[in-house]
């Protein structure tokens, strides 16, 4: 094992743990990092790696392009708030420029109150800490934001955990807790992996280390079961792949319950001594027989049962889900149905099969699910967040429990995320109803651009709006161009120490260290330009902390090791044992069982029946699909429209300005299957035309017949760093951006979950990628959600979006 | 002189592009520039395969710019392409180190020779 730091010949090597920026999940991929003269000289994969032993996917691989690339914001910046949208940037110090940041902040908490300022933090990265600790700590606000309609990413999973299980989070076993990996005697494979609605092998998803199961696969013989709504390359080596009809795999998983309980393929032991509500659930899902699910997936019923049986038999079996789960307005009841189907065969945290994390948070999720009394006295190096604000006088709790937008309406929302609820927050920033907003940074997070923010054009007027707006982020985006008046530069994952766990520690298979191996220029990292503001907002508290180490120290790494150990040890693994639950591992009073109401696995769901939502799983089909708009989607919207499949050489809307992964995937693909695109007279690589009842962009044309008749699926994130940033273009903001196909509110009962997996579009042939859409005709559709009755008849607690915006004439565009 | 080669199990390369990369960070190539490169067989299912049975390859495969690695090599150190394999299907061996692999494996699987 090397140490972390070593020198060979003239040059340092750094052993680290990846995570962001750039944009990644805490996977905490091992790097060796090559340093001659303070500069990378070259990246390659860390050989004693346990987890990933020497593989790095291409994202880290170009790292030295990304962070020497040109277009890098290296300095401090600023911008006059009449130049907002015109590339008007000045160069400034960080003094001044976290000066204009507190400042603002301060007159603004002073005018209107701390919770008029917001702050938003892009999805998985390690912003993920920074962005509640900017908006609790440094600010005193409650209202950090998440931007993607219905919180759909991870939340409504980590929701389902904690509701029915108690914490933590469910991972596949593959041995990664254990120095010795797979050759830990503990460990048992998998015998047959149940793959839902992700692609672990392009999706670094969460923690989980995707190409695990290809090396299971190819030493143990695991055998893989995938659903998914495209034949993905992981679905070619599938014993099965259940090719299901976007938005309806509820019905699916209910099915595989169905066959799992009438061909008593369960363990009833487990399922006595630890779940509550099996029989109510059996009797629920007799409402969805193979038969019928088949009609409503689109699925062989043949296959559903085979694969079922497939599942129930395995010894032992394991279950992946994905960020489908997350994404449709039926998710929490798939979540579900996959939380049971992990349970009831009896390998939950057994070898082999689902494994629990202990639950810990890493300080930025509340204790139990709710928020503590100030007055409780607690451990200050452990509390979250939001204890050291409430105990620290930065937020008071009347602000918590009255200022958050959106909880009120969606308690589900507020109840395991501390953040707002973020349609409603949109409507919020419209109507400055229940109050208006003065301020917002945006810490690695980007809701005009075409990743997160559905109806992008609705967050770029809003945000543009107020007063003053700041970024921290290491390039020029379609949100800073638009929106901010300062850029902080920060510094990326090998530019500062740090620490990663995978699952954000809610199932830690490891500890890594994130070690600083260079300095770029001005960027700091983001504890570093936390401490520098918060020194100006709040004194009392930030002056605690010397330096980044120290508040690393007491915050992040908390309760776990002492930086130094870390930063020796580059990876040190949890080693948690299987069977915590009888161990009394997860319940905070050290009985055995699960931190639940029951001490049980909640099948039948106390915590969504206090939420009004049923306690047991059901099916609904998608707000926009054949079922609910037959009519609409015969006349001009014929195809069922998914996205948000991911590409391992871009993360998100990460990544177009990097060429040698650029050049992998240089156009966003939209694919059709080859007996539509004839219909419509497209032809491979030409340039296509998808509309919705929102917006209208373009991308190229895959055909192939991985995607079903009928159904369109459009990459997401695509935007053009090349093209004129000023607007109205936006570096091609709105041209391939799925996003402008999606609306807001339409969530499920719970607040969670939208369209982004299931939507209606029509296609047609374009010539190009401009046309409507080239910088001097740019085609923004007012927010049509007033004139589609979809929420008022489908959920009526939501009303519809008034105030239809013309967003050409707030933009200047002339036609 | 021994003759090394490298060994594919193309029924598991998952096409993701780390080697390309990799293998340029170690020979300093610009973009455009391939050691290696990743070559893909587009999904389609045969009309004799049976239902739900696709096809859909990638195979990387080693052009005139490779040298194998060889200064690693000395050092001991993996062929850049092969440690930096996410499904760890690439190996590099004696000509018949690989051969017995492909013998083991059976089908799907190919010996290179730069």
């Amino acid at each position: 094992m090397q140490e972390w730091k070593r020198q060979e010949g003239d040059e340092t090597i750094f052993r680290t743990c990846a995570w962001s920026p750039p944009g990644c999940h805490p996977v905490g991929c091992g790097l060796q990092v090559h340093v001659k003269d303070g500069k990378v000289t070259k990246i390659e994969g860390d050989p004693d790696h346990p987890i990933t032993r020497g593989s790095l996917c291409p994202r880290c691989l170009a790292l030295k392009e990304y962070i020497y690339h040109p277009d890098r914001i290296i300095h401090p910046m600023k911008r006059a708030k009449e130049d907002r949208g015109q590339d008007k940037w000045e160069q400034c110090s960080w003094d001044e420029a976290t000066d204009l940041v507190a400042n603002a902040a301060k007159e603004i908490t002073a005018k209107y109150g701390a919770e008029t300022i917001a702050v938003f933090g892009g999805t998985g990265r390690e912003a993920n800490n920074w962005y509640p600790q900017w908006a609790n700590l440094v600010f005193g606000t409650p209202n950090s934001v998440y931007a993607q309609a219905g919180w759909s990413c991870y939340g409504p999973r980590m929701t389902n955990t904690a509701f029915m299980m108690g914490g933590g989070y469910p991972e596949i076993d593959y041995a990664a807790k254990f120095p010795d990996r797979y050759d830990d005697p503990r460990f048992v494979a998998p015998e047959v992996i149940l793959i839902w609605g992700k692609e672990p092998l392009r999706s670094n998803p969460d923690g989980l280390y995707g190409h695990a199961v290809i090396e299971m696969m190819r030493q143990f013989g695991t055998k893989i079961i995938v659903v998914d709504p495209r034949i993905t390359w992981l679905g070619t080596r599938a014993e099965e792949i259940l090719q299901v009809l976007p938005g309806t795999d509820t019905a699916l998983a209910m099915a595989f319950i169905y066959v799992l309980a009438k061909e008593d393929l369960v363990d009833h032991d487990f399922i006595e001594k630890w779940t509550y509500g099996y029989d109510e659930l059996v009797e629920r899902v007799q409402e969805m027989p193979p038969s019928r699910a088949a009609e409503i997936c689109g699925v062989p019923e043949e296959q559903i049962w085979r694969a079922a049986r497939m599942y129930g038999k395995a010894k032992p079996s394991s279950v992946a889900w994905g960020l489908a789960t997350d994404e449709s307005t039926n998710g929490a009841q798939l979540g579900m149905c996959l939380v049971a189907l992990m349970s009831i065969t009896g390998f939950l945290d057994a070898p082999g099969g689902t494994t629990l994390g202990m639950g810990d948070d890493q300080g930025s999720v509340v204790r139990d699910g709710g928020s503590i009394s100030a007055d409780e006295k607690v451990d200050d190096a452990t509390d979250s967040t939001l204890e050291l604000a409430l105990k620290n006088g930065i937020m008071t709790q009347e602000t918590w429990y009255t200022k958050r937008i959106g909880v009120d309406k969606y308690p589900c929302v507020g109840q395991v995320l501390w953040t707002v609820q973020p349609d409603e927050f949109l409507k919020c920033l419209e109507t400055n109803d229940p109050y208006q907003m003065h301020m917002a940074g945006f810490v690695s997070s980007n809701p005009v651009g075409t990743a997160i923010g559905a109806e992008p054009q609705r967050w770029w007027r809003a945000l543009k709006r107020l007063d003053f707006n700041f970024a921290v982020d290491l390039f020029m985006n379609p949100t800073i161009m638009a929106c901010c008046d300062v850029f902080l530069p920060v510094a990326s994952t090998i530019e500062h120490d740090g620490m990663v766990v995978t699952h954000y520690g809610l199932n830690a298979s490891f500890y890594g260290a994130q070690n600083k191996c260079v300095q770029v220029d001005e960027c700091k990292s983001d504890v570093e330009i936390m401490l520098e503001v918060g020194k100006k907002t709040y004194p009392d508290f930030w002056n605690r902390f010397e330096d980044d180490e120290a508040y690393n120290n007491f915050h992040v790494f908390r309760s776990w090791l002492p930086w130094d150990e870390l930063r020796d040890n580059v990876v040190t693994m949890s080693n948690e044992p299987y069977y915590k639950y009888k161990e009394g591992k997860l319940r905070p009073d050290g009985q055995v069982g699960f931190p639940t109401q029951t001490g049980r696995v909640e099948l039948y769901s106390y915590a969504y029946a206090n939420f009004d939502e049923d306690p047991l799983p059901y099916y609904e089909p998608a707000a926009y699909g054949p079922t609910t708009m037959p009519e609409m989607m015969k006349e001009k919207y014929p195809f069922v429209l998914t996205t948000g499949a991911r590409r391992q050489e871009f993360f998100h809307s990460e990544h177009k300005q990097v060429p040698s992964l650029r050049q992998i995937t240089p156009w966003p693909q939209v694919d059709l299957n080859p007996e539509d695109a004839a219909e419509y007279g497209i032809q491979e690589g030409d340039w296509v035309e998808v509309f919705s009842p929102y917006g209208c962009i373009r991308q190229m044309a895959r055909v192939t017949p991985i995607i079903k008749k009928g159904v369109v699926h459009c990459m997401h994130g695509f935007w053009y760093p090349e093209e004129e940033g000023s607007e109205p273009n936006l570096f091609g903001n709105w041209k391939s951006n799925v996003n402008m196909l999606m609306p807001n509110s339409v969530n499920a009962k719970t607040g969670f979950g939208n369209t982004f997996k299931s939507m209606i579009c029509g296609i047609r042939k374009a010539d190009s990628l401009g046309g409507p859409n080239e910088p001097d005709h740019i085609v923004l559709e007012k927010s049509r959600q007033g004139e589609f009755t979809v929420q008022e008849t489908w959920r009526p607690a939501d009303s519809p979006v008034v105030d239809p915006v013309d967003y050409e004439k707030e933009m200047g565009v002339t036609k | 002189m021994t003759q090394h080669a490298l060994y594919l199990d193309l029924e598991f390369c998952s096409g993701c592009h780390s080697c390309e990369l990799a293998c340029r960070n170690e020979h300093d190539f610009d973009p455009e520039t391939n050691g290696i490169k990743v070559l893909e067989d587009r999904p389609i299912h045969y009309p004799d395969a049976p239902e739900g049975k696709w096809h859909w390859d990638f195979v990387a495969y080693p052009t005139e710019m490779c040298d194998l690695c060889e200064a690693r090599v000395e050092r001991g150190l993996m062929p850049a392409c092969v440690q930096t394999c996410q499904a760890k299907v690439l190996e590099y061996g004696t000509i018949e180190e690989c051969a017995k692999k492909l013998a083991e494996k059976g089908k799907k699987a190919a010996i290179f020779l730069p």
